[in-house]
């Protein structure tokens, strides 16, 4: 198991899982809560608005989220984010396969923020 | 009436994938269908470079190792290989594959080769771009492919004709599993095409579904993942399937890993276009049902887009990679340093600065350009990428890259360079009309 981080703010990995795929210039980023209950504090902790703002620099096009809320699912299309696409980027990562955990990274919303 | 389930395997979902757990597969699967899926939008301009190179090539370089794996076993189970492995080249990848089934004296086996989704010679050189500005006679660089997306009505036939093995160049992943549904089941309702999609799609990417590109340790801990076994799909007449894996192998199938595949390089789950239906997997359920048993159920579909998507591959000249390392107290600051003298040197001796990325492996690197983080290493990478139309070009960043040896920082070593060819890929769309594939079937 991994160590409590104590003390420390919670990430979207503390309650989800994520998987990150690549077409063109566009990243997707699906994110799945592991319990139903905390639905709620990704759908508020990962809006669009909050994931363009996390990576500035990164997303350079408009952010869209997709929800299934019955499978306690959200899916990020992320426009003009992965630095010209696996035809251009020179990124180590030109598919961005490792956005997923630039999501999971991002810090929760817990409920007195909101 | 009521049909028992289809079982479709999947024996790859890349280009490079593995091929023992395929062959454990067919030889234990009881399969009817075992799909590989060995292409990418990318991976068909690099096999019409290597046809150009070969005119005998241009089909998926593991090909005669996978068929001579494969072939027996496929028949003995009576399971139909259906694969777009011919990429760039469909008819030698048949022709070879008929070679090999003779060695192996696989008498009578019936190999189906499915042409025309090669518009090379054919396509418009002009047309718009499919989801971006401008038009493909803008891109200043020489075309080596043009692949029509081909769906079911390309397979079809080749099944109908009993076919054992289907070969075909950009055939689109999901129709490779619906088309063998549609003819099991005899399926045309558009809700049924796109809940036979959703099984490709879920499959299509083989071991991303049971337990691949899935594993967190301590989180998402998956058993054996060295051994990991492909996936099976049993499909039922109403469209709903269970996603499962074969006992004894590596991996998991769970809800956690068939909802991540549900959504990989998806954009809207309601609109999912392939060839032969717009899907809508918005509604789709997803239960347990058991050990490394997953139910999905309730996908739906509307009316196929109007028109087909081509790629098309230029080629893109080179790419090139060079790196050299540091270690110990203060190997940060060396390695940055070794970055300054690499981009200084590049743009002021040889005029190099477009094209080019510097990163610092260890320190900042996959997300250099989303985030800065903390960094406390004491084992870091100079990693140095240019994409360079002329060849000289990467040939000097790798020079001085090595030359970083006597002349950079204190302590570099482990120069590795290497150049290889870059292609870069468009899309655009084309009217039905224009496109007329056939099938043609040799028999060993």
């Amino acid at each position: 198991m991994t160590m409590p981080r104590h003390n420390e703010q919670r990430i979207v990995r503390d309650i989800a899982h994520a998987r990150a795929g690549d077409k063109g210039n566009t990243s997707n980023v699906n994110v799945w809560v592991y319990d139903q209950a905390d639905f709620d504090l990704l759908k508020r902790s990962l809006t669009a608005e909050r994931v363009k703002q996390a990576f500035p620099t990164l997303i350079q096009g408009e952010v869209t989220r997709y929800a299934l809320d019955h499978l306690g699912g959200l899916n990020f299309v992320l426009r003009d984010a992965l630095e010209g696409g696996v035809n251009s980027s020179l990124n180590l990562d030109s598919h961005g396969k490792s956005w997923s955990y630039l999501i999971l990274g991002v810090a929760l919303v817990e409920g007195d923020e909101r | 009436m009521n049909k028992p389930a289809f079982r479709i395997g999947t024996g790859a979902g890349f280009s490079a994938d593995r091929l023992e757990p395929a062959v454990d597969l067919a030889k234990r699967g009881a399969l009817d269908v075992l799909v590989l899926e060995c292409l990418g939008e990318r991976t068909v301009a690099f096999a019409h470079r290597d046809r150009m190179a070969d005119p005998r090539r241009g089909y998926n370089s593991l090909l005669e190792r996978r068929m001579r794996a494969l072939l027996p076993a496929c028949r003995a189970a009576g399971t139909t290989i259906i694969t777009n492995m011919g990429a760039a080249n469909p008819r030698a990848a048949a022709e070879r594959t008929l070679a090999i089934a003779r060695e192996l004296g696989l008498t009578g086996l019936k190999i189906a080769c499915i042409e025309g989704d090669d518009l090379t010679a054919t396509g418009p050189r002009d047309a718009a771009m499919m989801d971006e500005p401008g038009r493909l006679s803008d891109v200043d660089m020489p075309i080596v492919g043009m692949n029509v997306y081909l769906g079911v009505d390309a397979i079809l036939p080749a099944l109908q004709a009993g076919a054992d093995v289907i070969i075909g160049g950009r055939l689109a992943d999901p129709s490779m599993y619906l088309a063998p549904l549609m003819h099991r089941f005899g399926w045309v309702d558009t809700a049924l095409l796109g809940a036979g999609s959703l099984v490709g799609h879920l499959m299509e990417c083989g071991m991303q579904i049971t337990g691949g590109y899935f594993a967190d340790p301590g989180v998402k801990d998956v058993p054996d993942l060295a051994n990991c076994g492909y996936p099976i799909a049993e499909v039922a007449a109403d469209g709903s399937a269970v996603i499962t894996k074969l006992p004894g192998t590596g991996g998991c199938v769970t809800t956690a890993t068939v909802k991540e595949q549900l959504l990989y390089e998806v954009h809207d789950p309601a609109a999912y276009l392939t060839p032969d239906v717009t899907a809508d997997f918005s509604g789709v359920n997803v239960e347990s049902v058991g050990p490394d048993r997953v139910r999905v159920s309730n996908a739906s579909g509307r009316a196929r887009p109007e028109r087909l998507k081509v790629t098309v591959g230029f080629d893109a000249g080179f790419h090139a990679e060079a790196g050299v390392s540091y270690a110990g107290p203060t190997a940060i600051e060396r390695g940055r340093l070794a970055c300054d003298i690499v981009r200084q040197r590049l743009e002021q001796v040889h005029g190099i600065a477009d094209g080019l990325r510097v990163d610092l492996i260890g320190a900042s690197s996959l997300f250099a350009t989303a985030r800065q983080y903390p960094a406390d290493t004491q084992d870091v990478r100079v990693h140095v990428a240019l994409r360079a139309r002329n060849k000289s070009v990467a040939e000097t960043m790798l020079w001085e890259v090595e030359s970083l040896l006597c002349c950079g920082p204190a302590g570099g070593g482990g120069f590795r360079g290497a150049i290889t060819p870059a292609v870069m890929t468009k899309s655009i769309l084309i009217d039905r009309e224009h496109v007329t594939p056939h099938v043609e079937v040799l028999i060993a």
